[in-house]
């Protein structure tokens, strides 16, 4: 704990860091996956090549994507970037699923009386299958979220600033306290961005606060699948 | 603490550009021979992974069984589950390394791998297990079977694609993660990946990834295959029965997103 307050202001820097490598690509992959998903339901060889792609990056071990993406796209070893596009990466393959399955699940009855009181086909994915589809999508996005949060830490092995540092520099200082403040910091981190994830989907989905959310079973069975 | 091991007699290098140098690296037959060479290193690192793997389905399986089977510790399970996916791996290992006692030893390493590979396996078996339908179960019981009888008999048969779903990520997640073990000064294919850094060797370090990426691609088409294969027949017929309901829908949720789930690491 005296360590702890002693380097606060190294803690809060990293931990800063760590936040803009682990948001980041939860954006990024919210923008990419969406559409995607979205073609690959209007189109089944796009979709079989989309998932298929996917699930092989996502296959890709962190630590090997890391050192593999500087020589692709020219950046130095040492950049952000180099983590916040691996992580984009498996972020969208994960979300690409979540996301294929939520609009799946939309139910058609409900499509065509938005077609029928009007809804242009964007105006109707906008605005009737995406609302509908963001419980599931979020399920996706704090799976997501926490795995971000641990991941970004391995970049520490290549020197990229994170709450990762104190677990190489503990190491190599031989001081168990600094690794415990890293391990401390990162389930807080994890925590908090997953009480902001449910907070956002309360507030983009008001009309579940009220009336009891959907059929239990199907969006349950799901979680469990998602969280598996 | 950080012991500086032997290493490969260094790559002459003719290409500048990383890829080619890569290339270079991973067709030298000097690095695929030796106790230092690749053939080495991949047997060292699946063998860390079967240790884990082994551990943690000692642990998972008996544990996921009850709770589907009984329904009781569910919510301590799922809190459990999702406290241990939070943990950095990274950061659990490097602790266990100082706090253990003799710093070479393994087992601090295996034991932080084990905390990574429980969650995948134990959710997975008991959402497995509890998402078979109840009716089933019920008809079971009612033809006389024991609870021993409807737990392996009737349960764990339709529930075996995703429980072994969980097994594949589980597996995905150790094999990328012992890369990671090379930091605290053991063996595996992270080696290369850890002494080219250290030595700024890149074409090692694009070497010693690529060479991980297809064992991890490997592995996992092959337990897909695996996990195709082992579908009870019963569940295989019942499939091609038009107009199937909810049963038969359930199990296909789940195995779409069996394959990609969990923690990536």
């Amino acid at each position: 704990m005296q360590w702890f307050l002693a380097n606060l202001e190294q803690v809060l820097n990293l931990t800063g860091y760590h936040l803009i490598q682990a948001v980041v690509p939860l954006v990024l992959s919210v923008l990419i996956a969406i559409p995607l998903a979205q073609l690959a339901r209007l189109n089944k060889v796009a979709g079989g090549i989309i998932l298929s792609l996917g699930s092989l990056l996502y296959t890709i071990p962190s630590l090997a994507l890391f050192v593999i993406l500087p020589s692709i796209l020219g950046t130095k070893i040492l950049d952000f970037s180099n983590i916040i596009v691996a992580l984009t990466i498996y972020a969208v393959a994960l979300l690409v699923r979540s996301t294929l399955d939520a609009l799946n699940s939309v139910d058609d009855t409900i499509r065509q009386a938005a077609t029928a009181m009007g809804y242009k086909p964007l105006q109707r994915f906008l605005g009737v299958d995406l609302p509908l589809s963001i419980p599931v999508l979020f399920a996706g996005l704090r799976v997501i979220s926490v795995s971000n949060i641990s991941l970004v830490t391995v970049g520490s092995l290549l020197g990229i600033p994170s709450l990762g540092f104190f677990f190489t520099d503990g190491l190599q200082r031989n001081f168990p306290t600094e690794i415990v403040v890293g391990i401390v910091g990162t389930l807080v981190l994890a925590l908090l961005m997953d009480v902001v994830l449910v907070l956002v989907q309360k507030l983009l989905t008001p009309w579940l606060r009220t009336a009891k959310p959907m059929p239990a079973l199907a969006s349950d069975l799901h979680t469990a699948a998602v969280e598996a | 603490m950080i012991v500086v091991t032997a290493a490969l007699p260094a790559t002459k290098y003719t290409g500048t550009d990383p890829f080619s140098q890569g290339w270079e690296w991973l067709s030298d037959p000097l690095n695929w021979q030796g106790p230092l060479g690749i053939p080495t290193r991949l047997v060292e690192h699946l063998g860390y992974s079967a240790l884990t793997l082994l551990v943690s389905l000692a642990i998972a399986i008996p544990l996921g069984l009850y709770v589907g089977h009984t329904g009781r510790g569910r919510g301590s399970v799922i809190a459990l589950a999702g406290m241990l996916r939070a943990l950095p791996t990274l950061g659990v290992m490097t602790l266990f390394a100082l706090i253990a006692t003799s710093s070479l030893s393994l087992m601090p390493a295996i034991w932080a791998l084990v905390l990574l590979a429980v969650p995948p396996i134990l959710t997975a078996t008991y959402a497995a297990i509890a998402a078979v339908d109840r009716g089933l179960v019920d008809a079971a019981r009612s033809m006389g079977m024991t609870e021993r009888q409807i737990l392996f008999g009737v349960e764990v048969p339709n529930g075996l694609t995703v429980m072994l779903g969980g097994f594949r990520s589980a597996v995905l997640q150790v094999i990328s993660t012992v890369a990671v073990v090379a930091f605290i000064s053991l063996g595996g294919l992270g080696r290369y990946i850890i002494d080219g850094l250290a030595v700024q060797d890149y074409g090692q370090v694009l070497g010693g990834a690529v060479v991980i990426a297809a064992l991890a691609i490997a592995l996992d088409g092959l337990l897909a295959l695996v996990q195709r294969a082992v579908l009870s027949p019963g569940l295989k017929e019942a499939k091609t029965v038009p107009d199937q309901p909810v049963a038969a829908q359930e199990p296909t949720i789940s195995q779409a997103t069996a394959g990609l789930t969990g923690e990536k690491s």
